[in-house]
């Protein structure tokens, strides 16, 4: 079925500053139209590993390929089939969203047109408006829109939907959508897991420079995370939680063991978030705290009854 | 579709896209230029500002190069005239491009373009064509002024301003790869307008911009001549100045050569440091 090579493949990436070392060791790739989510707590090796595959900081070890390409030794034809969100936003406040955009345009052989993408990230009402006088948000959509001006093949989105609005944020998912079923290939890292969930096709849990887990977003974390947990309060008044994969079996047992209405009663299926924090925390050697933890680990802790 | 691929073309066919981005960026780099105000006070001002300063300070002291009779020289203002057409010079290339592009580094903007297909040649070519359109605006506006306000006489012969031309071109290109070059040493953008504007005043001071050059102590005008100030100033007197005013010059004459050789020299230090030095972003810090 895999006719077209990945868009991007690393294997066994390492990248040390001195004695530190923020990769070690790390293996994935992302197949062509595929949308990956790289998550993973600050500090855990994110930002380095994309700057290694946009081409601005150089490996230690390991293998790197991007579009087919060593992102050590791409060039400017290389660059033309990228788009990069950085994590951080540019300034350059002295030109309009117009103007910002027709220039970057120009720079790309195949180049999106300059209303259509102000259309798409919602900013038609700034188009003529000097960068210095968005708001962060504005400012943010502004860079999304340099990133894909170039039409590019692979999208780079560093925490792209920092300082949106919830209407922004749905906004930039249907952007987002459009460009997938364009077939861009799409390497997202994000804070948000809901917004993870929503548009990753696979995802990467990075911690400690890494890989701690790896696999399709409706699967990562294994199945035992994701058992459904039912929590309700019993007759004395106390809380009870239980994990089970028949929900809805356990709730009409309660019901027919009380034979009355069981009082806060929740099913819960473990979040994305909720799986996410299980793994980072689980690697990590310190002791388990949050409920949705103890939850998500699925390992059965001693407050379950 | 006018547009040439420059990835895939010819080399004719990308040098031609490199060209075609570089005027693009002209463009671009000059309306920012214009809209940002300390670029318009602090470098294309500042010589009106100082050439009206000076004349008003200095008008009393009445003539300069009269002879002791009060007979023959000339006003402050015309005096000055060539040193602030050099001082926009050197602001117009070495200080506005060395706090520009330090600023450029420091807010992210050379990295949002190094991940672009912008060529860095193309990069360059818009940085200098700004240089080149706001010199030559500064200067025209300056010898407007000058001409129509302070009343001071021009050159009329057509060789002067054929020197004139060449003085300036060959100047403020000079100018613009030394303020590439020095936009290498400051650490973060806010730092850059500490590092520079001494480095830039100091050389006006000791270059004959601010203070009669002929009057400033041997050594100092020695240590002047090592940097390129010192030449611009000189060649430009040489063409607004009446020709007895090549008596105050150190060795009696223009020494045109001499202010080629040393524009060619830093031109060439200029353009082999900025080469080394510029880099989109410094790796693995």
């Amino acid at each position: 079925m895999k006719l077209s090579p990945p868009a991007v493949r690393v294997r066994d990436l390492h990248k040390s500053y001195g004695n530190f070392e923020a990769l070690r060791g790390i293996s994935f790739d992302i197949e062509a139209g595929e949308t990956f989510a790289l998550l993973g707590p600050n500090g855990a090796g994110k930002s380095t590993a994309i700057e290694i595959l946009e081409g601005y900081r150089d490996r230690t070890a390991g293998e790197v390929r991007v579009l087919g390409v060593d992102p050590q030794r791409g060039g400017l034809a290389w660059k033309s089939r990228l788009g990069i969100v950085l994590q951080s936003t540019g300034e350059s406040g002295n030109v309009t969203v117009t103007e910002q955009l027709t220039h970057f345009a120009g720079l790309y052989p195949r180049p999106r047109r300059v209303a259509e993408v102000i259309e798409a990230v919602g900013l038609e009402s700034k188009a003529k408006t000097r960068i210095s006088k968005l708001s962060g948000g504005q400012r943010r959509r502004v860079d999304v829109a340099l990133g894909i001006i170039g039409r590019p093949e692979l999208l780079f989105l560093d925490e792209p939907t920092t300082g949106f609005d919830p209407e922004a944020r749905h906004q930039f998912w249907d952007l987002v959508r459009r460009l997938q079923a364009e077939g861009t290939s799409i390497l997202l890292t994000t804070h948000y897991l809901d917004e993870a969930a929503q548009l990753g096709d696979r995802a990467g849990v990075i911690n400690d420079g890494l890989l701690i887990d790896i696999g399709a977003i409706g699967e990562i974390g294994g199945a035992d995370a994701r058992v459904p947990l039912v929590r309700w309060r019993d007759a004395s008044g106390t809380f009870q939680e239980q994990r089970s994969d028949e929900p809805a079996r356990l709730v009409a047992a309660l019901v027919a063991a009380s034979g009355a209405e069981p009082t806060v009663l929740e099913v819960i299926r473990p979040s994305l978030e909720d799986i996410y924090l299980g793994l980072v925390q689980g690697s990590r050697s310190g002791p388990v705290t949050s409920v949705a933890t103890a939850a998500a680990l699925g390992k059965d802790p001693g407050v379950l009854a | 579709m006018s547009r040439i691929d420059a990835n895939t073309g010819s080399a004719p066919a990308r040098l031609g896209q490199f060209l075609r981005v570089g005027l693009s960026r002209i463009g671009y780099e000059t309306r920012i230029y214009f809209r940002s105000a300390d670029s318009i006070f602090f470098t294309f001002l500042f010589p009106f500002i100082m050439l009206v300063i000076f004349t008003a300070a200095f008008e009393a002291r009445g003539k300069i190069g009269a002879a002791p009779d009060g007979t023959g020289g000339i006003s402050v203002g015309a005096y000055y005239l060539p040193g602030m057409l050099a001082a926009g010079m050197l602001l117009s290339g070495v200080q506005n491009l060395a706090v520009d592009i330090a600023g450029e580094k420091s807010d992210g903007t050379l990295k949002r373009l190094g991940g672009t297909p912008l060529s860095p040649l193309s990069y360059f070519i818009g940085k200098i064509g700004q240089v080149l359109v706001t010199g030559i605006v500064q200067a025209a506006l300056l010898i407007l002024v000058a001409h129509s306000i302070l009343g001071i006489a021009l050159p009329d012969e057509a060789g002067k301003w054929l020197t004139f031309a060449w003085v300036f071109l060959f100047g403020v290109i000079t100018s613009a790869f030394l303020g590439i070059s020095l936009s290498a040493l400051p650490r973060s953008g806010r730092s850059a307008t500490a590092v520079v504007i001494p480095v830039v005043l100091v050389l006006q001071f000791i270059s004959g911009v601010y203070l009669e050059f002929y009057k400033l102590p041997e050594w100092m005008q020695t240590a002047a001549s090592v940097f390129p100030l010192k030449w611009m100033a000189q060649g430009l007197r040489g063409v607004f100045l009446p020709e007895n005013f090549v008596n105050l010059e150190q060795n009696g004459s223009w020494d045109f050569q001499l202010v080629a050789l040393n524009l060619a020299i830093w031109l060439l230090v200029g353009l082999g440091v900025s080469r080394l030095t510029f880099r989109w972003i410094r790796k693995n810090t």
